[in-house]
């Protein structure tokens, strides 16, 4: 009964001491609570709907994330940018026009290639161009009250004071209040799932994944289904694994998946 | 009718065909039932599924019925709090929180325990020592209370979720129900694995009948595995669903809703952790009955047990850091706002405390080695060196321990006084723990090493050789591990910060199965310079063992919480929103005091287990004493 007895006392004091810790030791933050669900009154908007506007728009529309990440290595992390933006204003390298942080990020997204961060240029540039798609053309299309949300995202994020105004106005009913219709031809695909942001191919020009160009000449269909399907399968030469989203054979409709392999199979 | 009767022959190919012949036969049965279900074996190629479900699904505009999928499957459901059922005086959330922890407690206790049972059985078999199979028979008797106490609380489970979360059961099962069912069935199938492998144990204790034993308890494994394998689908399709839409409409297709993203790094995260966490509490039942015993014999007894028991926690231990890492890549490849929010965002303080932890765990399974070295004189020549392994562990804890940044609100920022610390910030980021823990699991298995070769000496001529051989590889590869975490992690890009943490792994694991080699052959027919006593240990060191089941216990707790709340206020991650009064993430003291709960019942239950066995055994002995 003794040994019982200390060994019960021993155990609860162990997991007392684990308790007391995560209590009393450990800052206890609280977490903020679910976001509303309600639909977007731009009217209306409060700076802390704006900003998860940009979350969600980093995260999805804008495609940020797919380079911006700490797996690829492709682009810089952008968790702290909200903060070094002034730091890279005093840049000797910087030759834009933005006088604060928030018109630097602005400038970045609408000129990628105005100042591009040692290490993250084209090859052979010397880091004078930048790899990064401007974000409000081409298959991301992002406007103006969309990147102004993804600043303040970067800032509230970064723990500096958000500067961004809100939207006064509501702006007019998009294309994207709608789901997008099924792609038609390979270029529709192509612009669609911004394979252009990384690979060169239907008139873009991206520089991180392999040419494709040309890549019917080289490769057969199966390959094609399996790289778009399953890309780490087989890995060109040069370039690392994990860079390409695998999710593409979930997201993309089944008939727009035959169009960009017959158009990727026409392409020699 | 013996069992032994049904096999003729004897000869060694036909008990090796008959194990063969009964896992095809269970196997061709399984593969029949999935066919109907329209699963995919495991293994199939994923550019063919992928096609097959291509061609299933039908896009809209497409030539099929554009509404055939939605009139089969509806989307998730958008519900307000009024569809949550409230019992009165019962939290559902906190309820289901327990209960599901605790099923998982003791889910994870049964499936280890049959692995262990049937590794010590095979090796009783093989060197022909009863102790082997004496004792893989106590574990097998422990287990079997707390399989009927997984079941109850797995049913407790069912009824919880259907009470209080009826709508996200509904949308489950609408998917899932194929494999709910064939999960009862194999839980009749384990079951009668499970009853007639511990029943039949005596009865088919020696020749052939002991390989048809062995054979059960093998398939009592495989089905077991495959259960929990079940249970993984479910909760990793809530963390990154696959095969729905974005609406949560149901593809149609099972197979991918189980082959998610995050499924195959949860089954070996888990298979890993249950094997560790299945000898700490073996190796705690070991210690309290070696405190408890009378006898030198039996002191003697429970001592090896609980050597045994903390070996297997360790083997299952080392290779955990690495599984942990893969499953928190996978979230990072999954989603990077959820690798975020677990990594950087308020979760990140988790990690501290599992830190604290995982290092309570590792100087306690050293502690115990440390202590284990007084059962031989022989020891004494290491003992010296015992300090300056303890100082690195310690050390290499600390780095383990420290935070980096953390993604705040700027009024959490304000309250935590800034990001991240300017000198230990640098200790915080992934290279400096990689190389923490690859040199903490270095020193762990020099610990054993020592420990290994404290009641002998090698007679082998080239010994010297050896051990310079040895001594060159442990400093080879903590320079290698130290370059590449402190080079590649600090000064290159993030390609090669990542990737060189896949080169530090292979050093550690080439110290461990190089100097293992080493030494197996360089102590072949070594001299006894003292014998190893077993039961000479002090009683201290028995508490080592229960830190490791206690700390384990909470620290799956802990990681629980976190696996299941990085999905925030989704019930299926951007699918399926929770919106029940509960849907909030709670505070860190919040979750750690549900948890400590958790484990004050859990251990009561256990030590209810312990007493079990504990009487069951006196009865067997007052039996035998009077036959």
């Amino acid at each position: 009964m003794k040994t019982f007895l200390k060994v019960v006392i021993f155990s609860v004091a162990v997991i007392l001491f684990y308790a007391f810790y995560a209590n009393v030791m450990i800052p206890q933050v609280r977490p903020a609570p679910p976001p509303a669900e309600a639909k977007l009154d731009m009217g209306s908007l409060t700076m802390e709907q704006f900003i998860h506007m940009g979350d969600e728009i980093f995260h999805g529309k804008g495609t940020c994330e797919l380079c911006h990440n700490p797996v690829g290595g492709r682009a810089p992390l952008l968790d702290q940018v909200g903060k070094i933006a002034e730091e890279r204003i005093k840049d000797p390298r910087y030759k834009g026009k933005a006088k604060t942080g928030e018109e630097y990020i602005r400038e970045s997204m609408k000129e990628p290639s105005t100042f591009v961060v040692a290490g993250f240029g084209v090859k052979g540039t010397n880091d004078t161009q930048s790899p990064m798609p401007v974000v409000t053309s081409g298959a991301i299309g992002l406007k103006d009250f969309e990147v102004d949300a993804v600043i303040a995202y970067f800032q509230q994020k970064a723990g500096v004071t958000v500067t961004v105004q809100l939207p006064k106005e509501t702006p007019k009913a998009t294309e994207e209040t709608h789901v997008a219709d099924p792609a038609k031809s390979g270029e529709e695909v192509v612009t669609k799932y911004g394979c252009g942001a990384c690979h060169k191919i239907a008139g873009q020009q991206g520089a991180l994944g392999p040419d494709l160009t040309k890549i019917g000449a080289k490769k057969n269909k199966d390959y094609l289904r399996r790289a778009v399907l399953n890309p780490n399968a087989d890995i060109a030469p040069g370039f690392p694994a994990g860079m390409m989203p695998p999710d593409f054979g979930t997201k993309m409709l089944s008939g727009e998946f035959e169009i960009l392999i017959d158009y990727m199979v026409k392409s020699k | 009718m013996r069992l032994s009767s049904i096999v003729v022959k004897k000869n060694l190919l036909l008990k090796m065909g008959f194990t063969v012949a009964l896992f095809f036969f269970v196997s061709l049965f399984a593969f029949q039932f999935l066919e109907s279900t329209k699963f995919f074996p495991i293994g199939v190629d994923t550019v063919y599924a992928a096609e097959q479900a291509v061609t299933a699904e039908k896009p809209a505009g497409a030539e099929a019925k554009p509404d055939a999928k939605k009139e089969e499957y509806q989307p998730a459901p958008k519900l307000t709090e009024k569809d949550y059922p409230q019992v009165k005086g019962i939290n559902g959330r906190i309820m289901a929180w327990l209960v599901a922890q605790l099923h998982l407690w003791f889910a994870a206790f049964v499936l280890a325990v049959p692995i262990l049972v049937f590794i010590v059985e095979i090796i009783g078999m093989a060197t022909k020592d009863k102790r082997y199979d004496k004792m893989a028979y106590e574990f097998i008797k422990v287990s079997l209370t707390a399989y009927s106490i997984t079941a109850v609380f797995g049913g407790l489970l069912l009824f919880t979720l259907v009470i209080f979360y009826p709508d996200f059961m509904r949308y489950m099962a609408n998917i899932f129900s194929p494999t709910m069912l064939a999960y009862a069935f194999l839980f009749f199938a384990e079951s009668a694995c499970l009853y007639i492998y511990y029943y039949g144990w005596h009865a088919m204790e020696e020749g052939t009948a002991k390989w048809v034993h062995l054979t059960i308890g093998w398939m009592l494994n495989i089905i077991g595995t495959v259960l929990m394998f079940l249970a993984n689908a479910w909760v990793s399709f809530m963390m990154s669903p696959h095969g729905v839409d974005a609406a949560g409409v149901f593809e149609g297709n099972i197979w991918h809703a189980i082959h998610n993203h995050l499924w195959n790094p949860l089954n070996l995260h888990r298979t890993v952790a249950n094997v560790a966490y299945g000898g700490s509490i073996i190796g705690a039942y070991a210690a309290y009955k070696f405190l408890s015993a009378r006898n030198t014999e039996e002191k003697a007894h429970y001592d090896w047990m609980g050597y045994t028991a903390n070996f297997i926690a360790i083997c299952g231990l080392l290779p955990l850091p690495f599984a942990g890492y893969w499953l928190i890549a996978e979230i990072y490849a999954y989603s990077q706002q959820m690798g975020i929010t677990l990594m950087g965002g308020v979760f990140a303080w988790l990690f501290i405390i599992q830190a604290v932890l995982i290092g309570a765990l590792f100087l306690s399974v050293n502690y115990y080695l440390w202590c284990g070295m007084e059962r031989s004189k022989g020891a004494e020549r290491y003992t010296k060196y015992i300090k300056y392994i303890a100082f690195v562990i310690v050390a290499c804890f600390l780095v383990w321990f420290t935070p980096h940044t953390l993604i705040m609100t700027p009024g959490e920022l304000k309250a935590l006084g800034g990001p991240y610390h300017k000198y230990l910030g640098p200790l915080g980021i992934m290279p400096a723990k990689n190389t923490a823990v690859n040199i903490m699991l270095i020193f762990t298995f020099l610990s054993f090493l020592l420990y290994r070769r404290c009641n002998k000496i090698a007679t082998v001529s080239w010994a010297p050789i050896g051990n310079a051989i040895q001594a060159a590889i442990f400093v080879a590869a903590i320079i290698n591990i130290c370059i590449l975490g402190i080079y590649y992690g600090y000064f290159t890009n993030t390609v090669l910060k990542v990737g060189s943490s896949v080169p530090q792994v292979a050093s550690t694991l080439f110290v461990i199965i190089s100097c293992m080699i080493i030494d197996v052959f360089m102590f072949k027919g070594a001299k006894e310079v003292a014998p190893l006593q077993w039961g000479k240990i002090p009683d201290r060191s028995q508490y080592a063992l229960f830190i490791l089941a206690v700390s384990f216990t909470w620290l799956m707790g802990l990681m629980g919480f976190i696996r299941s709340a990085i999905r925030q206020h989704w019930h299926v991650y951007t699918v399926f929103r929770d919106n029940s009064p509960d849907a909030f993430t709670p505070t860190i003291g919040y979750a750690t005091k549900v948890v400590s709960i958790g484990v004050i019942i859990f251990m009561a239950i256990v030590i209810f287990i312990f007493w079990l066995a504990h009487i069951s055994g006196k009865k067997n002995v007052s039996q035998g004493a009077h036959h």
